[in-house]
C-alpha cells in the first residue's frame, strides 16, 4: 500500500488520517500518539496567545512538540459561531503558517459551527465562508454535514475538500448515516474521482474509520476517537491499522450483500442420511 | 497609551510598534500573528506598523485542536 499516494490541494500524502493535536494529557502523549498514527496531518487550532505579566516564564508552545519535517499542520476555525469569525481565524492561521515556513501555507479546515449544544456546522454560514476565503486564494477543507446536497455546493463554491461528518465533533458515535456519505461520495466525485473527501468527527473507535474508509472515502480526520480513549497510544496504532484495512477494502471490492447463505464448501459428495431442507421446516 | 491586547486593557508608550510591542512581551514574532482592528498586520510590517491609542490588537497563536 506504499505507493498509494492521493492529493489534497497542493499536497500529497500516503497517510489517510488527519489527526488532530487537541485534548491529549500532554505534549509527550500527543507525540507518541502521532507516531503511532502514522498521520502526515496534524490539525491545530488559532487562539490568543497567553501573555504572561512578568515578561519572563517560557511559554511551552505545540509548535516546539510537532516534528514539523515530517508533519504538515492543518490550521482549523474551530470554535467560530459565524462565517466572519472563522474568516478571521483563517488569515490569522495563514500568517502564522507563513511564520512556520510551512508550504502551501494558504489551507485551512473550516468550521462555522451553529450552537455549542451539537456543534454541527451552520451550513448557510459554512457556504458563505467557504466563498469568502476561496475568493482570498485559501485551499478550503469545508466541514460540513452529511447532506449530499450541501456538500455539493461547498465543492461548487470552490472548497478543495469536503469533509462531512460521520456524527457530531466528539460524540463517539461513528458513522450514523453511511448512506448519506455514499451519496456525499457520489456526487462530490462525480467526473471527478480525485476530489478528495475526508470523513471528518464523530470517530469513536477503529472500527468506525474503516467503515468510513470502505465506503470509499479518501481519508479520516480524527482527534477525541484517540485523545479519549484509554489507552490514547495503542488506539493511535488501531486507527492506523483500521485506515489501511478499510482503504484495502475498498479498493479490493466488497461482496454484495444476500439475504440468504451461499456455502464456501461444496455441497456435492456430502456424507448424510438425507438431503437438506430448502425451507424451514 | 492605552490599547487593548487580547481583550485587556494595556498601557504602552506613544509610537511603539508592533515589534516593540512583541519584544517587551517577549513574543517571538514568527511564533505569532497579529491584527489590530480586525485586520492582520503582515509580518514584513512589523517594524513600521506604528500603534495608536484605542486601538484594539490581538495576538495570536497555535494550540491543540481537532
Amino acid at each position: 500500500m506504499s505507493k498509494d499516494r492521493y492529493r489534497v490541494g497542493s499536497f500529497e500524502f500516503t497517510s489517510r488520517l488527519f489527526v488532530g493535536t487537541g485534548k491529549y494529557a500532554d505534549f509527550d502523549q500527543m507525540k507518541r500518539c502521532l507516531d503511532a498514527s502514522q498521520t502526515q496531518v496534524v490539525t491545530v487550532a488559532v487562539r490568543r496567545d497567553v501573555l504572561t505579566s512578568d515578561n519572563t516564564a517560557k511559554r511551552d508552545s505545540i509548535l516546539d512538540h510537532l516534528d514539523l519535517k515530517r508533519l504538515t499542520v492543518l490550521p482549523n476555525t474551530a470554535g467560530c459561531f459565524t462565517a466572519k469569525d472563522a474568516i478571521r481565524a483563517a488569515k490569522l492561521s495563514r500568517e502564522l503558517l507563513d511564520g512556520l515556513g510551512n508550504p502551501g501555507a494558504d489551507w485551512v479546515k473550516l468550521e462555522v459551527l451553529a450552537d455549542k449544544k451539537t456543534l454541527l456546522p451552520d451550513p448557510i454560514g459554512t457556504l458563505e465562508a467557504t466563498e469568502a476565503l476561496v475568493k482570498d486564494d485559501f485551499d478550503v477543507l469545508t466541514y460540513s454535514t452529511d447532506d449530499p446536497i450541501l456538500c455539493r455546493r461547498l465543492k461548487d463554491a470552490g472548497a478543495t475538500s469536503v469533509m462531512p461528518l460521520g456524527s457530531p465533533i466528539g460524540s463517539g458515535q461513528g458513522i450514523l448515516n453511511p448512506n448519506n456519505i455514499q451519496l456525499c461520495l457520489e456526487y462530490l466525485k462525480e467526473g471527478d474521482p480525485e476530489y478528495p473527501v475526508i470523513v471528518d468527527a464523530g470517530v469513536g473507535t477503529a472500527s468506525d474509520v474503516t467503515i468510513a474508509m470502505e465506503l470509499g472515502a479518501d481519508g479520516v480526520l480524527l482527534n477525541t476517537g484517540i485523545a479519549g480513549a484509554r489507552n490514547p497510544v495503542l488506539m493511535a496504532e488501531a486507527m492506523a491499522h483500521a485506515v489501511e484495512a478499510g482503504r484495502q477494502a475498498y479498493l479490493a471490492g466488497r461482496i454484495p450483500r444476500k439475504r440468504y447463505a451461499t456455502a464456501s464448501s461444496p455441497m456435492e459428495g456430502v456424507i448424510a442420511s438425507r438431503a437438506p431442507q430448502t425451507t424451514p421446516a | 497609551m492605552r490599547i487593548i491586547l487580547n481583550g485587556q486593557e494595556e498601557i504602552v508608550p506613544d509610537e511603539t510598534t508592533v515589534a516593540q510591542l512583541l519584544q517587551r512581551r517577549q513574543v517571538e514574532p514568527v511564533r505569532v500573528a497579529v491584527e489590530i482592528n480586525e485586520d492582520i498586520v503582515p509580518r514584513r510590517t512589523f517594524d513600521d506598523r506604528i500603534i495608536c491609542e484605542g486601538d484594539h490588537i490581538e495576538i495570536a497563536t497555535f494550540v491543540g485542536g481537532g
